[in-house]
């Protein structure tokens, strides 16, 4: 649910929130002059918070990179230099070059189109998916609940490697992005029971059952209210997704399903690079800092995110302290957004 | 020091010396937000035999003084004073040593039963290990001495008992047990916390019985905290009052409760419903206690005094007697107070204007329309055993057959103890069922013949405020978004929900700006008032609330009480008011239905059932609440009902009471046979009165 409020978002990001989209339609509350709704107070309270601002600005410098960096180098990730084998950095190769002539920042920066939307689709596919089915699980009960775990049960015992494996000969040739969801499909499930037991457990609280004596139906009560109370949760294990999916993409190929070469993804270029990582370092220095880059990023926006859906974190509340009212100030002149900011926090 | 004259014949021990002493204590925590004053500055002593009672609101440090006179507070919190428990300073003495004294010269009695017994061990397991290792027994003495303790506290046979584990104990015999343990090894000092604030009225009144026995055998002194203004009277000889971590008003039981001189103690004292009368609005104090973090100078109760004057806001006062007053008061206006051509302390607190009765308030009641009918509503569930084959072993009668009606404009108080039958009541008409047996129609329309829309549309017709104000608003968002969902799922156009939140808002007294906030910057009874708007929101002909104050304080609640009357008046709604406190029911109720075991066994007009309560539980169930009021709580006699509410999977034959009824005990044979053969019937006594027993016979117990 958490998801779906993933503010500015960039273009390219576009098919990420398509996935929380219906969902969202809900969830946003209708913005009425002199209140300002959930959604808006989310936003003003992220706003806030300077580290996950840093987060987004990251994000968006490493999606520039991953776009727009090829467009400044004249080498392509497909082109290879036989004049400079294992070069280290230069004008010439910014990133420096591998064993077998290849531009290491194209290289780079192809792999990380690949991977930061591998990476991010398959966190919110797997925490959406999670979340829907471990709250439906946990609300409903019964059978509905006996045929979720049984799925969650079988999947979990599957060895995944094995099956992606299997299948990938299938989906040879197919578009990248069947990837995406076979990964995704593999990894929802621990998440999914941990949320079916939390919903047990808020199920039974009074303000769920206020919502239901209130004729609230049963799918906007578990968008709006279930779903909203564990966001702390939600929200580290997308984190976490995303992280392991770049990673957990990288094993598979480099054992040869997935991304082929000469197709690069960040997975496969670290891959590449570890065994040169005392010796030739840029070779595993330069895509693995874009992977602690996008880690990092997405770590600090997830931290924002929690703060401002939680009203018991402190550091989203604009505290009249001295050094706060001070950057409060400083954001208030950037943006006239943040100027109402103070209406929570006056208490 | 608090020091009050000895009353002939009530200080028993007046001339011996004080075994307990603490001066000038302070206690602070640190906090994120700074440092917390939660004690600042009590001093008090008692003598054996004596029963000093501290009450005081949540928050007001009563807790966290007695804490600290057990040392059982956390590292982090520094402690600063005397505290002389037989001459000795104890304050500052190590864990190990304090250990030593924890449960030989002080007993404690904590308020939740439950958590202070180990679920793992026996009770005689238990009261074994307090005495042994404070005294040196053998295994076989010790038991033996536990089997004595059990049976002073009055479980019932305790040589068996003894070897039942908490779990088999009901919330009243876990009380008794920790009674048990508490006066094991005949302490000098009893300190009660809040002990019978978990338990039922009925209950209550046994544990407290049992509390004064335990006195009676160890001649000790008893340290009673509570917030409850009622069990004091009648229970403690002298009283401290505490408000932000201060003792403000002391002295005898009579001298604080006939003569009141500090503002705070005459608000506490006004806002409390009571029994014996149900006349009048209740007087709330305005505002929420101060945050002990950075108080401002001057008096702590300053911001929500009727009398304040610029002098409050300058200095804090001390407790000292004022002029012409019998007891210290910690007020510079206290020597006003009472006197002649001075302030009269009953007009000190502006009265709440009782609200206009609305139009159909002043038809008569038959020719209102019911509001709600409910007809024989049953509510079985099975008992299953088994883990595989699953089959069923008896039935748990929550509810057995209940039958009421409300009218427009009326309140119907719903009363009984935990475990009656009164939320499985409440749920089933909030679910508005297809049914297990019986009807209930809501405005005329019968629910079991309800298609969805239909259903959904009823549900804009009955709301419900729910007890823990915490609990039942959403924390994670904001209010103005709580308040706008039941009208956005009953399709109001955006407008009108945005003109409509400031209205509710104001309706309930907060301010349209709060609708940003969200509920944690709220106070209790504030959250309270924004279920309450929730509720209203879609205009409903029917509120259930079920126990709306019973999580609130006394000052708190009779805003809320007041509010509640008020939108009853103004909006023509009308309440079903589930509660345990007889109280507040007394006061806010126009018809009341006592539930005993899934059935009701009285029901009529409130002051019908109050004043001449025919059927023996309701007499009982009266009879224990007690009064704040200590010269009638002395003279009154309570009927004590013998052991606890028989199991819902375990009806009794004939009467559901009859193992438990007083009245029972003295019929003769042939009258006796009919309870146990004969399921007693709800008969007329009188025009809107009725009750369930056979041998129905009014008796004034209040």
């Amino acid at each position: 649910m958490s998801l779906q409020q993933q503010p500015a978002l960039e273009p390219e990001e576009a098919p990420a929130v398509a996935v929380g989209a219906p969902l969202s339609s809900q969830v946003t509350a209708p913005v009425a002059p002199g209140r300002s709704g959930r959604l808006r107070l989310t936003l003003r309270r992220f706003a806030r918070n300077r580290l996950a601002l840093v987060g987004i600005g990251l994000l968006v410098l490493l999606f520039l990179l991953a776009w727009v960096g090829p467009l400044l180098d004249k080498w392509s990730y497909e082109d290879l230099d036989f004049d400079a084998f294992l070069q280290p950095p230069s004008g010439d190769h910014w990133f420096g070059t591998d064993q077998s002539g290849a531009d290491l920042f194209a290289q780079t920066c192809r792999g990380l189109q690949k991977s930061l939307v591998i990476g991010l689709l398959v966190g919110l596919i797997v925490t959406a998916l999670a979340a829907v089915a471990g709250a439906s699980a946990g609300y409903f009960g019964g059978w509905v609940d006996r045929v979720i775990m049984w799925v969650v049960d079988l999947l979990l015992v599957m060895p995944s490697f094995l099956i992606i494996a299997v299948l990938s000969p299938v989906f040879q040739g197919a578009t990248w992005l069947i990837f995406v969801v076979l990964l995704a499909a593999f990894s929802w499930m621990i998440t999914a029971r941990v949320i079916r037991s939390m919903t047990q457990t808020l199920k039974d609280r009074e303000f769920v059952k206020a919502a239901k004596y209130l004729g609230v139906p049963t799918w906007k009560i578990i968008a709006r209210h279930i779903l909203p109370n564990m966001a702390s949760l939600l929200i580290i294990d997308a984190t976490i997704q995303v992280s392991v999916a770049i990673i957990g993409e990288s094993g598979l190929s480099y054992f040869g399903f997935g991304i082929q070469a000469p197709d690069v993804s960040l997975g496969t270029v670290i891959a590449a690079g570890t065994t040169s990582a005392t010796t030739y370092q840029w070779l595993f220095w330069f895509p693995a800092g874009c992977l602690v880059l996008v880690g990092l990023a997405i770590a600090f926006i997830g931290d924002g995110l929690r703060d401002a859906l939680d009203p018991n974190a402190a550091g989203a509340k604009a505290k009249p302290g001295k050094a706060r009212r001070k950057a409060a100030a400083a954001r208030a002149a950037a943006s006239p957004q943040t100027s109402e900011a103070d209406v929570l926090g006056s208490k | 020091m608090i020091e009050t004259r000895p009353e002939p014949g009530r200080a028993p021990a007046a001339a011996t010396a004080p075994v307990l002493e603490v001066e000038d204590l302070h206690v602070t925590f640190p906090s994120e937000a700074g440092e917390v004053q939660a004690v600042r500055g009590v001093s008090y002593s008692v003598r054996p035999g004596e029963v000093l009672g501290i009450v005081g609101e949540s928050g007001s440090g009563k807790s966290v003084s007695s804490m600290a006179v057990l040392g059982l507070l956390p590292e982090s919190a520094s402690v600063r004073g005397a505290i002389r428990l037989g001459g000795r300073d104890i304050l500052g003495l190590g864990d190990r040593e304090m250990s030593r004294i924890r449960g030989r010269e002080i007993g404690m009695v904590f308020q939740d039963p439950l958590s202070a017994l180990t679920p793992v061990y026996s009770i005689g397991t238990q009261i074994v290990e307090a005495l042994q290792i404070h005294q040196d027994l053998s295994k076989e003495a010790a038991r033996k001495r536990a089997i004595e303790l059990l049976d002073v506290v009055g479980i019932p046979d305790p040589n068996r008992r003894v070897d039942a584990f908490p779990h088999e104990f009901s919330g009243g015999m876990r009380q008794r047990a920790m009674i048990a343990m508490a006066i094991a090894n005949d302490p000098k000092v009893i300190i009660a916390d809040e002990p019978t604030t978990a338990l039922d009225v009925t209950i209550q009144a046994q544990v407290l019985d049992v509390l004064k026995k335990a006195q009676d055998v160890t001649g000790a002194a008893i340290v009673m905290i509570t917030h409850d203004l009622g069990v004091i009277a009648g229970f403690a000889d002298r009283v401290m009052v505490m408000y932000a971590g201060k003792p403000v008003e002391t002295g005898t039981v009579d001298q604080v409760y006939y003569t009141p001189r500090m503002p705070y103690t005459i608000g506490l004292l006004g806002s409390i419903p009571r029994l014996d009368n149900d006349g009048g609005p209740l007087i709330p104090i305005e505002g929420t206690p101060p945050s002990m973090v950075e108080l401002p100078p001057g008096c702590p109760f300053a911001a929500r005094c009727p009398i304040t004057i610029d002098r409050c806001l300058e200095v804090e006062p001390s407790l000292v007697a004022p002029e012409g007053v019998d007891h210290p008061v910690a007020c510079i206006r206290g020597y006003e107070l009472g006197r002649e051509g001075g302030l009269v302390p009953e007009e000190i607190y502006p009265v709440p204007e009782l609200p206009e009765a609305g139009p159909q308030e002043r038809l008569p009641r038959a020719e209102r329309a019911a509001v709600l009918e409910v007809d024989d509503l049953v509510k079985h569930f099975p008992l299953m055993k088994g883990a595989v084959f699953k089959r069923r072993v008896g039935t748990v009668r929550a509810v057995d057959g209940i039958s009421l009606e409300i009218r427009e404009g009326e309140t119907l108080g719903l009363v009984g103890e935990s475990g009656c039958g009164k939320t499985t009541t409440l749920l089933e008409i909030l679910d508005l069922p297809t049914g297990q047996g019986g009807t209930i129609s809501v405005l005329g329309k019968d629910t079991r013949h309800l298609k969805r829309a239909d259903r959904k549309a009823l549900r804009r017709d009955v709301q419900v405020v729910f007890q823990d104000p915490m609990a039942s608003l959403d924390a994670r968002m904001p209010v103005g978004d709580i308040l706008a969902e039941p009208l956005e799922t009953h399709g109001w156009s955006k407008d009108r929900i945005a003109a409509r939140i400031p209205e509710l808002l104001e309706l309930v007294g907060l301010k349209p700006d709060h609708a940003d906030r969200y509920p944690q910057e709220f106070s209790g009874g504030q959250r309270q008032r924004i279920s309450i708007a929730r509720a209203l929101a879609l205009e409903p002909k029917l509120v259930i609330l079920d126990e709306p104050v019973s999580a609130l304080d006394v000052s708190i609640q009779a805003g809320v009480l007041n509010l509640l009357n008020d939108l009853k008046a103004r909006l023509g709604l009308s309440y079903l008011f589930v509660a345990h406190d007889l109280s507040v029911v007394r006061h806010t109720a126009d018809r009341v239905a006592v539930m005993y075991l899934g059935r009701i066994v009285e029901v009529g007009e409130t002051h019908k059932v109050f004043e001449a309560p025919s059927h023996p539980y309701t007499q009982a169930l009266l009879s224990a609440v007690p009064l704040p009021d200590p010269h009638k709580e002395r003279e009154r006699r309570r009927i004590l009902l013998t052991g606890d509410l028989p199991s819902p999977a375990d009806v009794p034959s004939g009467c559901r009471f009859r193992n438990r009824c007083p009245k029972f005990a003295q019929l003769d044979e042939a009258k006796a046979q009919q309870c146990r053969d004969e399921d007693p019937m709800l008969h007329s006594l009188a025009a809107d009165h009725s009750a369930a027993c056979h041998h129905a016979a009014a008796l004034q117990v209040v």
